[in-house]
């Protein structure tokens, strides 16, 4: 953003004032905006000084590997609160389809099918949360994704008769979620960012370039809006439900390659972690703004947070304590943010002349 | 103009009930292209209903709407905004995150290759923008930067962009409820520089307003409503204008 005026700039001398008040308040959302990311760097410089192991190349790999599933997870519940939604489901659909993808290979040895049951499971379970809440006129989608989370979950513990982990996964499966890929010799890239990197792309075009995008943050922006204009917003709402489904089962793959399991108990609190990566990440929880960087850059900061403090040998209780203070931080940012654009609108005011 | 003697518009006996309200008990009346029609009222004297039948909300129990003559079926808003009509809510229906040029086309955006599904097709985002600049610069809205979200623009800027928008697609009627209702002097005389501007444009303009100083300056003919039915309808001017105020209360002129 350049200065917030470019016509008005031709006012008076006695607006002056005006006018500064408007830089600094420009300067302000300007520093807000890249405030996640400033953060992270910082972050990042602050744990190489104080140990130097944090960026060996083998560190980095490890963080990569431990934030793929946050990430990928992250990205589906991006595009849900986007939509001023709100998906606590994720967690144990990633579980459900862990166990289903297990199940699947007790009975074929095909990567592809169990890699789809997986998919198929994750987005039905999406597909369900987005056809209830919207056909079923819930206020909200917090109750129906919070009775899911219950179900998936439950539904995965029968499945699974009585075992915490399902043990083995088709080598291909293995391969995607914790195998390396060797560049030039120098270091070793995880194939699971490969895999995050491609949903990235994915989600990145269909959220800025195509209709569809544009229409999801309509329908944050001002649902009323949306239906005025014509947009469906009741499939938009599904689609999004269910995108976040099938992130779900990316994530799923991701995981059971790693740990070569598929386990009941796996994405515990995923749910929170995802949320809070976007909010983290400088995502509006009030819908309608935010991009993809910001659930990147939210699933990046947990990983580095917990990455360091496990290697400063720090408790693992201070790594929980630590998120949720940096969350409470992120949403007063989007509170102040909101406050200085009505600011900035009093100006605009003011300054017609 | 010989076509201006044709109306666009002609609603001729409206009738509308909502349960035991009669909200509308033979409503009829007429825009011509290049007039700003006022539509007077006091609140649930039935002007908002009768707007939100033209353009698609509710739907007539009885009478007709003609479009150029031709009977309209104005079943919801996409077929009002199909149909040439533009509606400028009060509440603007704008979209505080995106630009004012996403604000203009969302829900019709340009995008390719058109066989696909209207959801899954590319944003031609240069056209739009190019288009929405084109309307805002001809239309003399000044705005602090055409590429900012519109929660950075003031209450008339936001006004102004509305109104843009409906001009943009309206080839027929825009429809402008209580425009400058929550807008300060200097921005409400922008706003009415630009209804203005859409007559001068050749477009029928509807006008909602209860600043009667408004209309005695804008508009060429007024309609009022007072308990559904039509009871008057006159060229405002300074002298008739405590006629249209005794119209509108009902007390005897």
């Amino acid at each position: 953003m350049s200065e917030l005026e470019s016509r008005g700039a031709q006012g008076a001398p006695s607006h002056a004032a005006v006018r500064a008040g408007g830089d600094a308040l420009s300067w302000s959302l300007k520093l807000l905006s890249v405030g996640p990311l400033l953060i992270l760097v910082v972050l990042v410089v602050a744990v190489a000084i104080v140990t130097p192991a944090f960026v060996s190349p083998r560190n980095i790999g490890n963080i990569m590997a431990q934030t793929a599933v946050i990430a990928v997870v992250a990205i589906g519940q991006h595009l849900v609160i986007l939509t001023r939604g709100i998906d606590l489901s994720v967690g144990a659909n990633l579980a459900l389809a862990t166990v289903i993808g297990a199940l699947v290979y007790t009975v074929t040895d095909s990567a592809l099918l169990v890699a789809l049951a997986m998919l198929l499971t994750g987005a039905a379970v999406g597909a369900v949360n987005g056809l209830v809440y919207v056909f079923g006129r819930l206020p909200h989608p917090f109750i129906i994704t919070l009775a899911t989370l219950s179900i998936a979950r439950g539904l995965a513990l029968e499945f699974a008769v009585g075992h915490t982990t399902m043990r083995g996964m088709p080598e291909p499966i293995t391969i995607v979620g914790g195998g390396t890929t060797s560049i030039f010799g120098l270091i070793a890239i995880p194939n699971s960012f490969f895999v995050v990197a491609g949903v990235v792309a994915l989600v990145f075009v269909m959220a800025k370039a195509m209709v569809w995008g544009r229409w999801i943050y309509a329908v944050g922006g001002k649902p009323e809006a949306a239906v005025q204009m014509g947009i469906p917003v009741r499939w938009v709402l599904v689609s999004v439900y269910v995108i976040a489904g099938l992130c779900a089962g990316i994530g799923a793959i991701i995981l059971s390659g790693r740990t070569e399991a598929g386990s009941p108990l796996y994405g515990n609190l995923l749910e929170l972690d995802t949320i809070a990566a976007v909010i983290i990440g400088g995502a509006s929880f009030l819908g309608g703004r935010g991009h993809l960087g910001h659930a990147l850059i939210g699933a990046v900061m947990i990983g580095v947070i917990r990455n360091a403090l496990n290697l400063l040998n720090v408790d693992v209780f201070f790594q929980m304590i630590a998120i949720g203070l940096i969350i409470v931080l992120a949403v007063e940012a989007d509170v102040l943010r909101n406050h200085l654009e009505a600011r900035v609108r009093v100006l605009q005011a003011g300054r017609l002349n | 103009m010989s076509a201006a003697a044709a109306p666009v518009l002609v609603v001729r006996d409206a009738q509308k009930r909502f349960g035991a309200v009669h909200a509308l008990k033979g409503v009829s009346l007429e825009a011509y292209r290049g007039e700003v029609l006022a539509l007077l009222g006091d609140n649930g004297a039935g002007k908002s209903t009768l707007i939100k039948c033209v353009s698609g909300v509710h739907s007539l129990d009885e009478g007709e709407i003609l479009l150029d003559g031709e009977a309209a079926a104005i079943h919801n808003p996409a077929a009002a905004r199909h149909a040439g009509i533009e509606t400028v809510y009060q509440d603007l229906a704008l979209f505080d995150n995106l630009t004012p040029a996403q604000n203009f086309y969302c829900g019709r955006e340009l995008s390719f290759p058109s066989w696909l599904p209207r959801g899954l097709r590319f944003l031609n985002v240069r056209a739009m923008d190019n288009e929405a600049r084109s309307v805002i610069d001809r239309l003399k809205v000044k705005l602090p930067k055409f590429d900012a979200p519109v929660a950075l623009m003031s209450g008339g800027q936001r006004q102004a962009i509305a109104v843009a928008r409906a001009t943009v697609f309206a080839r027929k009627i825009v429809i402008l409820d209580e425009p400058t209702a929550a807008l300060g002097l200097r921005e409400s005389r922008k706003v009415l520089d630009l209804i203005a501007q859409l007559r001068a444009e050749g477009n029928a303009v509807i006008l909602i307003t209860h600043n009667m100083e408004h209309v005695v300056e804008l508009a060429d003919r007024a309609v009022v409503l007072r308990q559904g039915r039509k009871v008057g309808e006159l060229k405002p001017s300074r002298d008739t204008q405590q006629e249209l105020v005794s119209l509108i209360v009902g007390a005897e002129a």
